[in-house]
């Protein structure tokens, strides 16, 4: 049998980590400045005022730049599935496929076609078509992060699906369990929200740049506005969607939210660590404190998780000892034993590979008895130890800090920008301005750490319970993945400086003088 | 409406498909004629920002078909991309550098130079359809692969493995061994839909740019590459109809040899024969004309409308009448049919009604073209 090198997972993984996160540096800014810019033309359209249309077109110009570079790191991300998780493709290609094409039938015809008006047809198509076509190219753009957050939900948290013993795959059975299942609604909801916070920091954050120059103040002050209230929402929404996120968290990935937590040991009423600092090298199965330091918001990971300040919460030696009953109400089982029950559907399967080629119906029907009563632990038979089945707690852990805490600044910093704008106080509120300016890296590293969160607390797993990494790779050398590896650093590397250029030359510009005239 | 329908419904999108992505890459022929027809500065801008309006479209299909293809049949996804790795990896670099050219070219303060992002211009249109047209050639000619999907409960489990260290680039490079044939003939229809491309390219400026000296040069590179392109499609669709080929029996599933298959899948599907016969002169119209006739600009639209549907019927005998259309040169066994590397079922139901739709698509970038274009 053909055997993985081991490094090929790890640079798989760094692989796919790094193309994600360029991606993701991206999309966001798309998302939240799309509807940013889209609500500025509309003031135009409604008000006849041509300083929206001037407005709307200089977000339109940074929109643009960020844009190009998210196309071109999607490509990238679309086809790594095949080129470098390919037992993967095979294995749930039968539902993962779907909604990546749906994405393509529906998100990305639309944004290419009517990204082409926004920009060209200003002079060529009536205002309401163009208006129609920055909906609408904001809308693709959404509907595009909605069938890929289905698909990345759908790994998650596996429904509507089936076992086949026969090829070997898992084959979609109930298309809208897999397209409405609550995690994926809430982490669409939540990711694409969560992207207008975004969007409205980095447009306040530039409008304070102008107002710091004292240029272009009227544009700075229009922008700031609709920006606020934008960024505004995208916290408010992002806190509720979050907490619903952390709930279905606590009942799909419970070791997710004990990674989240840095929790080892669970119990009833658990408190939520507002902060501290987790005990280097800490193991899940050795005696050391979990942290050095840490303050506790008494009963609230247990309100949050279960919505009962006394209710219980698994911690990671909880989650590998089992023994505690479950939200549905069963006895947890360890991993070992979640381990023995993937092995025994290992040999289900192969027995029943065995029973067909030899026509046996009825060691067909044993095994295929033994196959079902096994296959929710199937990727446990990859574990060779219940270790295996815990991610990088540390990262996790501080990058959930890291997301919520800046959650929190954001909020407050949209109150008091909205604040000092209605009271028309802000272009004298230097310090507010550079408080802004110096927000949107914020703003990015808020969102990359929300991503962190997601995706390497699922860890090991490429489909929840089912796949971990390890099976779902390619079969390449991990030189082959090492070199590719290396070549998208300095590519994306050099295509992330060239844009920053040539946004820093497109702000200083800044808006067109020639729309104001109209 | 059975199983075998949706597969046979749903390898005619992909052939559709497929056939629409070979006529939009005139868009990366456009680009690798940039310095022979832009010689001077303002006629270099009028070609790329001509070619500027449309490369999105050719990059949104290339996106799709490899979508459509992974919803479809993910076996060709898993096995293809995970195998010829290579391949499929320098495609991709180059439609990435493609994408923020475009955008980043005519910015001030671009960081790598206007230079460099024509060069990448050039060089996703040299490498874009010589790569994707010899990966092409593999479902005719094969690839070094075995497939065993009861390979998953190993410690790290492998159902696809690629036989062949280059994986991939053995396709577009002559290596010794017995597949070295092949990879001539993956090369002949690398550079075959190279100069299709370089030749749409050339009729697309005709018709899309009003200037006289780029439209007469870019007739003169029209003459040029339809030369290439005769020279190295016509020995190789005359080699296809010679060739022996795979078939499964729909039976037992077992494939076998089948001597001179893809001339009778021909025979057997005379539908195809005469969408291939009229594909054939739809393009060979388009590019007369545009070649001859100085006035004539409409030839983008015959030989576009000809690419599509000769590349469909090509895709079609590829993987219809029981063909196996990804030949595995190792293991015969392990070659992929519709039949045996499709999505289940249900899938292929749930996306057929979701296809439904494409019509839809296809009518709003018509109308919005059309609305950009009237004025």
């Amino acid at each position: 049998m053909n055997q993985i090198d081991a490094s090929l997972i790890d640079w798989s993984r760094a692989q796919f980590a790094l193309t994600a996160m360029y991606h993701w540096l991206f999309v966001p800014l798309t998302l939240g400045l799309g509807l940013i810019m889209a609500i500025m033309e509309t003031l135009y359209y409604r008000t006849k005022d041509v300083k929206w249309k001037s407005t709307a077109k200089f977000w339109m110009k940074i929109f643009g730049i960020n844009f190009a570079v998210g196309v071109a790191s999607g490509i990238i991300l679309e086809f790594e599935f095949g080129t470098n998780w390919s037992n993967y493709s095979w294995f749930v290609g039968d539902i993962f496929g779907a909604p990546l094409a749906i994405e393509g039938i529906f998100a990305f015809f639309m944004e290419a076609t009517f990204i082409a008006v926004m920009y060209f047809g200003w002079e060529k198509v009536s205002k309401g078509f163009h208006l129609a076509s920055t909906w609408l190219t904001v809308g693709g753009a959404t509907l595009s992060a909605l069938w890929i957050l289905v698909a990345n939900a759908w790994m998650q948290y596996p429904a509507g699906m089936n076992f086949n013993p026969d090829v070997v795959r898992n084959e979609m059975t109930d298309f809208w369990a897999v397209a409405l299942s609550p995690v994926a609604i809430n982490k669409f909801l939540h990711t694409v929200i969560s992207s207008w916070l975004l969007g409205g920091a980095v447009v306040i954050g530039i409008s304070s740049w102008y107002l710091l120059k004292k240029r272009d103040i009227t544009f700075a002050l229009d922008s700031i506005k609709v920006a606020t209230i934008v960024g505004f929402v995208g916290v408010v929404i992002s806190a509720i969607t979050g907490d619903g996120s952390a709930h279905q968290i606590a009942q799909k990935q419970p070791m997710k939210l004990a990674a989240m937590e840095g929790l080892y040991e669970g119990g009833d009423g658990i408190g939520l660590v507002a902060a501290g600092i987790l005990t280097p090298g800490k193991q899940y199965d050795d005696s050391k404190d979990p942290f050095i330091f840490d303050i506790q918001i008494p009963k609230m990971l247990s309100f949050l998780a279960v919505r009962d300040l006394d209710g219980y919460v698994p911690g990671i030696n909880n989650i590998v000892r089992g023994g505690y009953i479950t939200p549905e109400g069963e006895k947890a089982l360890s991993i070992e034993e979640k381990m023995t029950k993937g092995k025994k559907a290992f040999d289900a399967l192969n027995q029943y590979r065995e029973a067909k080629k030899n026509k046996d119906d009825i060691q067909l029907a044993e095994a295929k008895k033994l196959l079902d009563e096994n296959f929710a632990y199937f990727g446990y038979g990859y574990f060779q130890s219940p270790a295996d089945a815990i991610p990088n707690v540390p990262l996790v852990f501080y990058s959930f800090r890291v997301m919520v805490i800046l959650g929190g600044f954001f909020l407050l910093l949209f109150i008091v920008v909205w604040y000092f704008s209605h009271k028309k106080k802000f272009e004298q509120s230097k310090w507010l301005q550079y408080v802004c300016l110096w927000s949107i890296p914020l703003a990015y590293i808020t969102s990359q750490a929300g991503w962190i969160v997601a995706e390497v607390g699922r860890q090991p797993w490429a489909i929840q319970d089912i796949l971990p990494v390890q099976a779902a790779v390619s079969n390449i050398e991990a030189g082959s993945v090492k070199l590719t590896f290396f070549i998208f650093v300095v590519l994306f590397t050099v295509l992330l400086i060239a844009e920053l250029s040539i946004l820093t030359k497109q702000i200083k510009i800044g808006p067109e003088k020639g729309d104001e005239k109209e | 409406m059975d199983y075998s329908f949706y597969q046979h419904y749903w390898w005619f999108l992909i052939s559709l498909l497929g056939g629409i992505l070979v006529f939009l890459l005139f868009v990366q022929g456009g680009q690798s004629l940039i310095y022979s027809l832009g010689k001077k500065e303002k006629h270099l801008n009028a070609l790329i920002g001509s070619l500027s309006k449309k490369w999105e479209l050719t990059f949104t299909t290339l996106v799709t078909f490899g979508a459509g293809f992974f919803a479809s049949f993910p076996l060709f996804y898993s096995t293809s991309f995970g195998g010829a790795y290579w391949v499929w990896m320098l495609i991709l670099f180059s439609f990435v550098i493609q994408a923020v050219s475009y955008e980043f070219i005519a910015k001030k303060r671009n960081f790598l130079g206007n230079k460099t992002y024509k060069a990448f211009l050039f060089l996703n249109g040299l490498l874009g359809p010589i790569l994707l047209g010899a990966a092409v050639s593999t479902l005719f000619y094969g690839a070094e692969f075995v497939v065993n999907k009861g390979n998953l409960t190993g410690l790290m489990p492998v159902i696809s493995s690629w036989q062949n260290p280059l994986h991939g680039l053995e396709a577009a490079i002559p290596v010794t061994g017995a597949a070295t044939l092949a990879n001539l003939w993956n090369i002949a229809l690398g550079l075959a839909i190279f100069f299709l491309a370089r030749s749409l390219g050339a009729l697309y400026f005709i018709n899309n740019i009003k200037d006289e000296e780029i439209n007469k040069n870019a007739r003169k590179q029209l003459l040029i590459n339809v030369v290439g392109f005769l020279i190295f499609f016509l020995p190789y669709l005359i080699a296809l109809l010679f060739k022996t080929g795979l078939t499964e029996d729909p039976v037992t599933g077992v494939i076998s040899a089948e001597p001179y298959k893809y001339w009778h899948n021909l025979l057997a599907m005379p539908w195809a024969l005469v969408i291939l016969l009229v594909g054939v002169v739809l393009v060979l119209w388009g590019f007369i004309k545009g070649i001859f006739c100085p006035q004539f600009t409409k030839g983008i639209w015959f030989a576009g409308i000809g690419t599509i549907l000769v590349v469909m019927v090509v895709l079609l005998i590829a993987g219809y009448n029981h063909t196996s259309y990804y030949p595995s040169v190792t293991d015969m066994q392990s070659s992929l049919t519709i039949a045996n590397s499709s999505s289940s079922l249900f899938t292929l139901k749930a996306m057929s009604i979701v296809s439904l739709f494409i019509p839809v698509v296809v009518a709003y970038i018509w109308y919005v073209w059309r609305s950009l274009d009237k004025k």
